[in-house]
């Protein structure tokens, strides 16, 4: 990762994504652009944002540095280390636990030897257990990025996933298309 | 079945595409809005409609939009607050997703009666894929003048724009979410002043829910006094009804406000039963953070009768005996479900959502994770029930905007009908705590 801010540069299609964010509010109100750029600098930087990628986004959005990293620390969806290929964030909040959540976060660290949070050694997995994905119909389920995964119901369905997911590329980010 | 307001056309192939959506009918309010009636007239039908914010606090809509202020040369605003994360509801997510053309001619239409010529819709970070299927909803609207300058000749000029949130129950909140949009962290703002008064940039300012919203072009077509004739009493029109839990069909339907939660539970129309043939002992009837009922409670009201999936019916008997329609997430829970760990997994939601500012919410809900904690795994003390009820209560009304009485409801209303629950957790903890123990004296007492 970039060491310094010169170091951080985002592709001319996420930065056209980013202009095309800024416009959408009033002169002067550019700051309200702030989350959908730093969705933008998660996807571009390898699935978290580093000091330095928030002092860019400051940079870009004319504001100071703090205001970037009070915002980026407050919103949970942005991973503030490095995290692995594909971040498994599995809901663990009452409606999916009526369904099997519990057991399924279980079958996740046992299949995975990792904990909450952690990473496996090779860099594919990172468990990160969330509130409400609003997808209480259809659980347990759990998201990888932008897409959700529903009804992962049993160990059979468990083991499905995870194999596709090892073989699995992320979607190119929409603005790359 | 009863009428489909919002999802008449819902499952229609190719429905979220606007060639298709307007085939359908899609876009004539607009049309009727903009070309024959003043802003002032969409305002009266709202009003006649009866229509009530389908977010969860059931405020009258036409009567919340009387409320913006009108100050010459200052923009107003229209701010629709899609950030869904109530657990238990996932209604909004569904039908942005399946039919975002609905919500477009809602925005386009309510803006229009609000005199907002930019207008939002705040999304929950969590459901980019939505973000962009709206934003492709939003490009074919442009293309076809139905959005930007001078809308289908009529003079009236609106930009709409869907902004991301980052992942913070607490933006659902109207003020947090406006912090959110200026580009700061979510902390709910002190009122007065209302939104109505200084909302988004210091600027008048009205939000409202997504299937609020949509629901504005079938009163603008149709006309308030038909809406008005749906539904029950002061419950008019339909709703969408979020259904999960133990029971054979969840998913989202959308029912004619009225129909008994006997029938909603147990009819195959609906939800289908309880799952695996078992029997009901609870409901959380209108998302995580309104009280639960059990299962003699959720049937009947406090006069006898049968209780009815409207405002009234299920407040009815106040929080002794009733509960909130609130967002209209319906949780099922069924006999092998455990009252005392389902409320700490809410106590860990409301603790880990509370944005940290107001010192009772902010510790409250740390207390409460912790002490329901120490209950469910076999290390609670007689006090501790007492304790719960205690902090719920000095969180309750306590706080600057209504995340407190969301984190203390749940547990006092878990405290309030199942303590006897409690009580054999901490009688008998090495019963209570082994695996798929769950205490059914209170499902006997129901059933027999």
């Amino acid at each position: 990762m970039a060491e310094t801010i010169n170091e951080v540069k985002f592709s001319d299609a996420a930065m056209a994504e980013i202009q095309r964010y800024i416009s959408h509010y009033p002169e002067g109100r550019q700051k309200s652009a702030i989350l959908p750029i730093l969705h933008i600098a998660q996807a571009e930087f390898g699935g978290w944002v580093s000091p330095e990628v928030m002092d860019k986004v400051a940079e870009i959005l004319n504001i100071q540095p703090i205001e970037v990293y009070e915002v980026a620390t407050f919103y949970t969806m942005f991973n503030l280390k490095p995290v692995g290929k594909h971040v498994l964030e599995v809901c663990r909040t009452g409606p999916c636990c009526l369904r099997g959540a519990d057991q399924i976060i279980d079958m996740i660290k046992q299949k995975l030897n990792i904990e909450e949070g952690e990473t496996t050694a090779d860099g594919m997995f990172t468990l990160k257990p969330v509130e409400c994905l609003a997808s209480c119909g259809s659980g347990p389920m759990l998201q990888v990025r932008e897409l959700f995964y529903e009804n992962i119901d049993s160990e059979e369905k468990l083991d499905e996933f995870l194999e596709t997911m090892r073989t699995k590329e992320h979607e190119t980010p929409v603005w790359k298309k | 079945m009863g009428l489909k307001i919002l999802t008449e056309h819902i499952n229609v192939p190719g429905i979220e595409t606007l060639e298709v959506y307007r085939k359908h009918g899609g876009y004539k309010s607009v049309e009727k809005a903009l070309k024959t009636m003043s802003p002032d007239e969409v305002v009266e039908e709202v009003k006649t409609s009866g229509l009530r914010g389908r977010g969860g606090a059931g405020f009258p809509t036409g009567m919340k939009w009387s409320f913006l202020a009108k100050p010459e040369g200052i923009p107003r605003y229209l701010v629709c607050n899609a950030d869904e994360s109530e657990p238990g509801t996932f209604k909004d997510r569904w039908f942005m997703e399946k039919n975002p053309h609905a919500l477009i001619e809602g925005m386009i239409t309510s803006s229009y009666a609000l005199g907002a010529n930019t207008s939002y819709i705040y999304i929950r970070g969590e459901l980019l894929f939505v973000l962009r299927i709206l934003e492709k909803a939003i490009a074919e609207a442009y293309a076809a003048g139905l959005l930007g300058k001078n809308i289908l000749g009529s003079g009236y000029d609106l930009d709409l724009h869907v902004a991301p949130g980052g992942g913070a129950y607490i933006c659902g909140e109207e003020t947090a979410l406006l912090e959110s949009l200026e580009g700061k962290r979510g902390n709910p703002r002190n009122k007065p002043p209302f939104p109505a008064v200084k909302g988004l940039f210091q600027s008048p300012t009205v939000v409202n829910n997504v299937e609020t919203i949509s629901a504005v072009p079938w009163i603008v077509n149709n006309g308030g006094a038909e809406y008005a004739k749906i539904g029950i009493g002061r419950s008019t029109g339909t709703k969408l009804i979020s259904a999960s839990g133990n029971i054979n069909n969840p998913g989202v339907y959308e029912i004619e406000l009225g129909v008994p939660v006997e029938e909603f539970i147990y009819s195959d129309q609906y939800c289908g039963g309880i799952w695996k043939g078992k029997q009901l002992k609870a409901v959380v009837p209108g998302g995580s953070s309104v009280p639960i009922l059990p299962a003699n409670l959720i049937l009947k009201t406090a006069a006898g009768e049968d209780r009815l999936m409207s405002y009234e019916s299920l407040s009815d008997g106040g929080f002794v005996s009733g509960s909130m329609l609130g967002s209209g997430a319906f949780i099922v829970f069924d006999e092998d479900q455990c009252i005392v760990r389902n409320t700490w997994n809410y106590a860990r939601f409301y603790h880990h959502e509370s944005c940290g500012q107001c010192s009772p919410c902010r510790e409250g809900t740390g207390w409460m994770e912790k002490v329901l904690h120490r209950i469910e795994y076999g290390h609670g003390h007689q006090q501790d029930i007492d304790l719960l009820v205690s902090v719920a209560k000095q969180i309750e009304g306590n706080t600057i905007c209504p995340l407190g009485d969301a984190a203390a409801w749940p547990v006092a209303s878990a405290v309030r009908h199942f303590r006897h629950e409690f009580e054999w957790h901490i009688n008998n903890p090495k019963e209570a705590t082994a695996p798929g123990a769950v205490y059914r004296g209170q499902l006997d007492a129901v059933t027999a």
